[in-house]
């Protein structure tokens, strides 16, 4: 993975660049706000994507906007580059420093500033973790939809700046469906409002457009959420098939007959072992594959929609059924899904997870293909699967120990993206793009189709100050991209009829 | 007569585009034109009319995803969900009454308007269930965004940006969207005779209720009484209605539950499914309650909350009729034709909460004059030029449909 070379007249102004942070935000009662030392920059050092790693020249620690407007400002106007940080679990990469550049971390942003049940919103700053949002709203019988694996640690800006999703996004949507505003600020220090507790936007949907912006258009300092009422009963399935292709066919005939549940994922042979030793949450050792079905709602619907499935599953055969009956077993049942990634971290010395979303219909080729690269590449994959939307996240299990295994895993998690692409998905989920599938872009998209990206960016951030290097393959100069190129002559165009 | 071209094919649309460039010509983006007067008025030299790009080239019910080009109709789109009983979940309205056309518009259309129904408050709108296109842009390049899963974050999400974006920045030319299957049950919960504010607030008691409510609306007693349902109209005082959806069971539970709620606040009726879908197609397509052709209409986006202290600030100064959706957090407002100063009292009035307030419809000469779509901060309008100029340099689409500045 190849960064952009770092600048040594940026880095040679580094004790200047430090006075200045110093003098935005002065230090507090417990310390400095801005990190020099590199013991205390090797905590920033990577983010959940641990296979890069960089110090950053310096972290700063604003608490105020206004602090960050003039953080922002000052190295718009000293050309040095800034890479936001939230919780630093991003698993692609896009919170990896840059060695010439000022890491600007949130964790300080980390407060509820309004719960307010009238217009079911919470406004929060960036740094609060998704849980905390629900625990604040828990005791009114609310909480907050998009609930990533990692939410007990990722912070609420970051979800925002990659679109994250989690197991319940097939029924409430993803982070994009679920904010209703931010305040953020842009490169040249101009705080903007998007949104607010009003429902709808107006005008170029920009926060459409930054939700899952990967840190590149401008930095959040406060977020809007809506919450939606705790649903009265939530009962888990269990659902073991002996093939893949009948577990799919499941997933497909329970949507077919108009069912959305809360949640409904699928988990291969290898994760179903993987995970049932870790947490012994009763999973059928014997199944190829299972699902486990959600459904929330009243006790009425829940009841009557887990009969409805139960029939479906029975009519393809399903080999393994059992219905939560209480609050802990269908907490059980989750347990061994919600920890998939350390079950697996115990059976390997390391594991690359990959993110990439199919058509759902083409799973059983999909899982095929990949238990042929599983041969080829003589490493192991566990699969777990957020069957209800399509997305993928194999765990190819290797050892870092090992010369030339993590660039096998990179391969081979390679392919699995392109084929992907290849069956009509895309490159990622929920993950972002980040630095890991920087280099991918290419198979999906055309020239074209990243220089109008870029240009976007460049309407937030004319010199490309904010994380570069991430999402874009090529890094163009904007001026050079906002050329309009004129066909002459070749367009020409008789045979189109006017009235 | 201004030119009309009838592009056949995609291609046909980058050639139309790039000679347009070349030439310093501008074009007017239109599908069926169900609701071009949406907007500031285009004075271009020729339409780029989409209708001739039609056809679903992809709907997979069990995938819950459909891809049709840009011009094919929204009757066509329909028919072709509710034989696999599904539907758009975004509800669009159809403006064809309020705009006094004769069809209810095309794909590509709903989504350039970013338009949503009642059902916003839990679907959402257009934007939210729009996963991907094939777009030109005024730059004379052909590119794509998204894809045809739900879970995508490979790259910027333009689609959201086009979604809403009146064809300023591209023309579509095919757009793929999520579906989902259409409820086995509809029922209407009624509550009669109550003032604005204790009826908004009794529309927010019930959201924040375990009911699922999906859509949430207030008539009061002069627009009820339009209504072809005489459990509505009958009644002679306002009526607010929450509708919610689902399977059988739940459904009867649901409302029974909403009814022993509100009892102590009214009196209180239920609609079953016929006369749900009747009530919901009035609140959302408008022209039923806002029934004068001549009025200008307005659109209001505020905090559910603020919704009556909104209209009420607004009252105290202008003559109008309206009523609220999205549980007091859309208002739809009509006032006389000639009401000159309305736009500077109805933004102050949405400026003290927050939010914004379009002109739907109202005279090409209106239109010209006063702000289509909410003023925005310097700061926003010089970003919002920024990408304007990203995807259209020239200026060659759809000039000064949104903002003056880009005319």
């Amino acid at each position: 993975m190849q960064m952009p070379e770092p600048d040594a007249a940026i880095i040679a102004k580094r004790p200047e660049i430090i006075d200045q942070l110093n003098r935005i935000v002065p230090g507090g009662p417990f310390g400095a706000n801005v990190i020099t030392d590199p013991d205390g920059l090797r905590a920033y050092e990577c983010d959940g994507l641990s296979a890069y790693r960089q110090l950053p020249m310096v972290v700063v620690l604003p608490e105020t906007t206004a602090q960050v407007s003039e953080i922002l400002k000052y190295c718009d106007d000293a050309g040095v580059k800034v890479v936001a940080r939230g919780a630093g679990t991003s698993l692609s990469g896009g919170a990896l420093p840059l060695a010439d550049g000022v890491m600007l971390g949130l964790g300080k942003f980390n407060k509820v500033l309004d719960i307010d049940y009238a217009n079911r919103a919470v406004v929060t700053q960036p740094g609060v973790t998704n849980l905390a949002i629900s625990e604040a709203v828990a005791d009114h019988g609310f909480y907050y939809a998009p609930d990533p694996s990692s939410q007990i640690a990722c912070s609420i800006g970051g979800n925002i700046a990659e679109n994250s999703g989690g197991v319940h996004c097939l029924k409430y949507g993803l982070t994009t469906n679920n904010v209703l505003g931010v305040e953020m600020v842009l490169i040249n220090g101009d705080v903007i409002r998007l949104g607010g507790k009003h429902l709808e936007s107006e005008g170029y949907d920009l926060l459409g457009l930054v939700t899952g912006s990967e840190g590149l258009l401008g930095i959040i300092t406060e977020v809007t959420v809506r919450i939606l009422r705790q649903p009265d009963t939530a009962r888990a399935m269990l659902i073991g098939f002996d093939s893949a292709v009948l577990a799919g066919d499941c997933v497909a005939a329970i949507i077919g007959a108009g069912i959305i549940p809360g949640g409904m994922e699928m988990m291969d042979k290898p994760a179903i072992h993987a995970t049932e030793e870790f947490v012994q949450a009763g999973y059928p050792l014997d199944a190829e594959a299972l699902l486990i079905v959600e459904l929330d709602g009243p006790k009425a619907e829940v009841d009557h929609l887990i009969d409805r499935v139960q029939g479906i599953a029975a009519d393809l055969g399903a080999g393994y059924f059992r219905v939560s009956e209480n609050e802990a077993e269908r907490e059980k049942f989750w347990a061994g899904r919600k920890n998939a990634f350390p079950a697996v971290g115990r059976i390997t010395p390391d594991y690359y997870c990959m993110d990439g979303t199919i058509p759902r219909a083409r799973l059983p080729e999909v899982l095929k293909r990949m238990d042929e690269m599983s041969k080829k590449y003589e490493l192991r994959v566990a699969n777990v699967f957020h069957a209800g939307d399509g997305n993928l996240h194999p765990l190819i299990m290797y050892d870092a120990n090992v010369p030339g295994e993590l660039e096998r895993a990179e391969d081979f998690g390679a392919d699995i993206l392109k084929l992907c692409v290849e069956v009509g998905g895309v490159l990622s989920g929920e993950h972002g793009v980040g630095v890991e599938k920087r280099d991918l872009m290419g198979t999906m998209f055309t020239e074209e189709d990243l220089n109008q990206q870029q240009r976007v960016k460049c309407a937030f951030d004319p010199d490309s100050l904010l994380n570069p290097g991430k999402v874009f393959p090529t890094l163009h100069n904007c001026a050079e991209l906002g050329r309009v190129h004129v066909h002459d002559g070749q367009t020409r165009f008789p045979d189109i009829p006017r009235f | 007569m201004t030119d009309r071209l009838l592009p056949q094919t995609k291609k046909d649309v980058l050639d139309i585009i790039r000679a347009a460039i070349e030439d310093k010509q501008t074009l007017e983006i239109i599908g069926a034109g169900s609701k071009c007067d949406w907007g500031r008025p285009v004075n271009s030299a020729a339409l780029l009319d989409l209708t001739k790009l039609t056809g679903i080239m992809l709907y997979e019910p069990a995938e819950l995803v459909l891809s049709a080009a840009a011009g094919t109709s929204m009757m066509e789109i329909q028919q072709a969900l509710a034989e696999e009983n599904q539907q758009l979940a975004f509800e669009p309205p159809d403006f064809s009454l309020l705009y006094g056309g004769n069809n209810s518009g095309t794909l590509g259309g709903t989504i350039a308007a970013n338009l949503s129904g009642s059902k916003r408050l839990q679907a959402g709108a257009a934007r939210d269930h729009f996963l991907g296109f094939e777009a030109v842009s005024g730059r004379g390049e052909q590119f794509k965004s998204g894809g045809r899963v739900v879970k995508n974050v490979t790259g910027f999400d333009l689609s959201k940006l086009l979604a809403g974006s009146f064809g300023t920045l591209a023309a579509m030319t095919s757009v793929t969207v999520k579906v989902l299957p259409k409820p086995d049950k509809t029922r209407t919960v009624l509550l009669y005779g109550l003032e604005d504010d204790a009826a908004i607030k009794a529309l927010s008691k019930a959201l924040q209720g375990p009911f699922e409510i999906n859509s949430a609306a207030h008539l009061p007693a002069n627009i009820a009484v339009r209504s072809s349902l005489s459990y509505v109209a009958s009644s002679g005082g306002s009526v607010a209605a929450v509708r919610v959806q689902g399977p059988g069971p739940s459904v009867e539970v649901r409302c029974r539950a909403i009814r022993a709620l509100w009892q102590a606040s009214g009196d209180v009726d239920e609609l079953h499914g016929h006369n749900s879908d009747i009530l919901w197609q009035e609140v959302r397509d408008i022209a039923n309650f806002l029934s004068n052709a001549e009025d200008q209409i307005w659109r209001l986006s505020v905090p559910p909350s603020a919704g009556a202290g909104v209209v009420a600030a607004i009252a105290s100064q202008l003559d109008g009729e309206f009523y609220y959706d999205w549980g007091g957090g859309l208002i739809w407002l009509a006032v006389a034709a000639n009401a000159g100063n309305s736009a500077t009292i109805i933004r102050q009035a949405v400026d003290n909460s927050s939010g914004h307030a379009t002109l739907v419809r109202a005279s090409a000469e209106l239109r010209s004059n006063v702000d289509v779509f909410h003023p925005q901060p310097a700061e926003l309008a010089r970003l919002s030029r920024n990408i304007k100029s990203s995807f259209d340099p020239a200026g060659v689409l759809n000039p000064g449909k949104m903002y003056k500045a880009d005319g």
